[in-house]
């Protein structure tokens, strides 16, 4: 746990890292079932990794970890997703404070173009609607840019409107506008597969140095991005005409050094997928 | 990219001239279906355009001899007394504009409403049915409005405009000129008014308007809208930060073009208003006046002189609708939805 001290007003932020574990998530588009007894822990303090080759869930498992499946009209799901112990689906939850606490980066970087890059950084405070940060504004954008790896960038250019940033640089935006509402566990979505080498150098280290404060799983294509930044990594596999699931899971340095399953080594070595 | 296409009139770049750096022609070399299609599309364009530059001009042709006897009076003059030879249309513009302005203050937050409602909140099965609900809308004839208005709409309107002059009378544009305690309401000084009027054509613009603002809406961008929700936003957070600045320049500019139209509909409002040429902005009191209501009931049996007047009359209307629908089609394009939408 790391505290941050707000000069302005002492306001004290503790980030520690929410337990996020799925426990036989099933997952359905229509009659389709894409995901089948989905079991993972995403322990604190840690990037867990999602690999696997296209079309076998990953998008669809990390969408039900913070209840954006649900979004797609035909989206069904069984299971439970547990945060620090408890189901996020369970009656009686609201969805906006799971959301909230589980925040998500997407694959394409998708910052309000209409607002400002400040403003950008602020609107999940609005969004949420949590209270009395209006008098810490210029401190929450600071360490939020900075956690994001973009505060010495933009800071010169707060006004300026979001749009107004390379891609990879609104990237790193939409990572800042997450953490500003402090969220115990961080989604990402192939975060760098639209940004070049030097970018996703950045958005791999702002992973690194958040995974202290912040559970991070991060669903990537990049063999040696997912073992760069992840301690933990999940093989998915949806083979042919069966819904998807975890092949095997465990550390990253095993899954890439000495793999169980033969699948797994096959795709962690280009072999196939 | 920009393919600049020389049709021929400039000579090539000369082959020798090394230096010279300069765009060269290019032949598109377009198959010849895609030609026909071309010269054809094109043909109807251009057919367009010159339809509606033929009218501009006639009606201006038409209004020459209007504005040389009548000079600038006929836009101060509030009468239309062609029998002593005055003539002006003043009132009959304030009144046009009173029917849009009521039309518009009742159908642009309906049509805002629904248009969410059908984009963010139908469900599937309900969203087709309303869809097509407000097309059905859009296809009934404006004499069926005007009869609707007239039978159905009149009778229960004028307690509203008598509760509005009661309650809200100190306002200027909710005032009538009678007296709203008398133990016997003059009911006959609510009818036939501006109100009831801009009612009717509030039902005939809604259509357009609310399928604007769905359609741009709806074009939203995914990602912009889950980045909202992902951030623990409420849907009505998500729809005011995402939605409504997206579709800014659709809800202006289909209130623009529902403008637009409110300002010439004629059947309706000939049905419901009496004739009246004062000034005055009290849409709920009885009697007024609209420039096309003002030529269909005097086309008739008008001489040449007063249809002149007439057109001259219809003339304003079209440029005033025309520069209304410009301005609309102008900001619609240059606004992010309108820019996906072109
Ligand atoms: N909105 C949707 N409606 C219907 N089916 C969907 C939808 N989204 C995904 N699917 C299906 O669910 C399956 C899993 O998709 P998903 O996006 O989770 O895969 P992925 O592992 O993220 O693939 P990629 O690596 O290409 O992103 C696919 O077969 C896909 O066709
Ligand atoms: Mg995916």
């Amino acid at each position: 746990m790391s505290v941050l001290l707000s000069p302005a007003t002492g306001r004290v932020t503790d980030f520690s890292g929410g337990v996020l574990s799925a426990q036989g998530v099933s997952a359905w588009f229509g009659s389709n079932k894409v995901l089948e007894r989905v079991s993972l822990d995403m322990p604190a303090k840690t990037v867990t990794a999602l690999i696997g080759p296209s079309g076998c869930g990953k998008s669809t498992f990390l969408r039900v970890l913070n209840r954006m499946h649900e979004l797609v009209p035909s989206a069904r799901l069984n299971g439970e997703v547990l945060l620090d112990g408890e189901d996020i689906y369970a009656t009686g939850h609201r969805i906006t404070a799971t959301r909230k606490r589980i925040g998500m980066v997407f694959q394409k970087p998708n910052p309000f173009p209409a607002m400002s890059i400040a403003d950008n950084v602020v609107s999940g405070l609005k969004l949420a609607g949590v209270k009395n940060w209006r008098s810490d504004r210029d401190w929450i954008i600071e360490t939020s840019l900075t956690r994001a790896g973009l505060w010495k960038e933009v800071k010169d250019r707060l006004k300026e409107p979001g749009s107004a940033l390379s891609g990879g640089q609104q990237q790193r935006l939409c990572i800042a506008r997450s953490l500003a509402v402090e969220p115990e566990v961080l989604l990402m979505d192939e975060p760098c597969s639209a940004l070049d080498p030097t970018s996703t150098r950045r958005v791999e280290e702002t992973i690194s140095e958040i995974r202290e404060q912040v559970t991070v799983v991060i669903v990537t294509h990049n063999m040696q991005q997912a073992a760069r930044v992840s301690q933990q990594c999940a093989f998915f596999l949806a083979e042919q005409g069966t819904p998807g699931g975890i092949v095997e899971v465990g550390d990253t340095e095993q899954i890439f050094q000495s793999p169980v399953d033969q699948r797994t080594a096959d795709y962690v070595n280009g072999r196939f997928g | 990219m920009t393919i600049l296409i020389d049709l021929g009139q400039t000579p090539l770049p000369d082959p020798s001239g090394v230096d010279e750096d300069r765009p060269r022609a290019i032949d598109p070399a377009l198959p010849r279906v895609d030609r026909i299609f071309y010269a054809g599309a094109r043909a109807v364009g251009v057919l367009v355009l010159l339809i509606m530059g033929a009218i501009g001009v006639f009606l201006g042709v038409q209004s020459i001899p209007t504005f040389k006897r009548y000079g600038l009076s006929f836009f101060t003059q509030n009468q239309w007394l062609p029998e002593r030879d005055i003539l002006g249309i003043s009132a009959v513009l304030l009144g046009t504009f009173t029917v849009a302005v009521v039309a518009l203050a009742i159908a642009f937050p309906l049509a805002l409403s629904v248009a969410l409602y059908i984009s963010e909140y139908a469900v599937p099965r309900i969203k087709g049915l309303l869809v097509s609900m407000i097309d059905l809308m859009a296809a009934i004839p404006s004499i069926v409005w005007g009869l609707w208005g007239f039978f159905l709409l009149q009778p229960r309107a004028i307690n509203l405009a008598h509760w509005l002059n009661v309650n809200l009378g100190f306002l200027p544009f909710f005032h009538v000129d009678t007296d709203p305690n008398a133990p016997v309401w003059a009911q006959s000084r609510y009818a036939a008014s501006a109100f009831i009027a801009g009612i009717a054509v509030s039902m005939m613009v809604l259509p357009m308007a609310a399928a604007v603002m769905r359609q741009v809406f709806s074009q939203a961008p995914l990602g912009e809208r889950e980045a909202a929700l992902a951030l623990g936003s409420t849907k009505w957070g998500m729809i005011r930060t995402v939605v409504l600045p997206f579709g800014r320049g659709g809800i202006i500019g289909g209130t623009m073009l529902s403008m637009g139209r409110a300002l010439g509909e004629t059947i309706a409002v000939v049905l419901i208003i009496s004739p009246s040429f004062d000034i005055k902005f009290r849409p709920l009191e009885v009697g007024t006046s609209t420039v096309s209501a003002l030529i269909a009931g005097r086309f008739g049996e008008a001489t040449s002189a007063q249809l002149s007047a007439l057109l001259t009359a219809g003339f304003v209307l079209f440029i005033i609708t025309l520069i209304v629908n410009t301005l609309a089609a102008t900001i619609v394009s240059r606004s992010r939805s309108g820019a996906v939408t072109d």
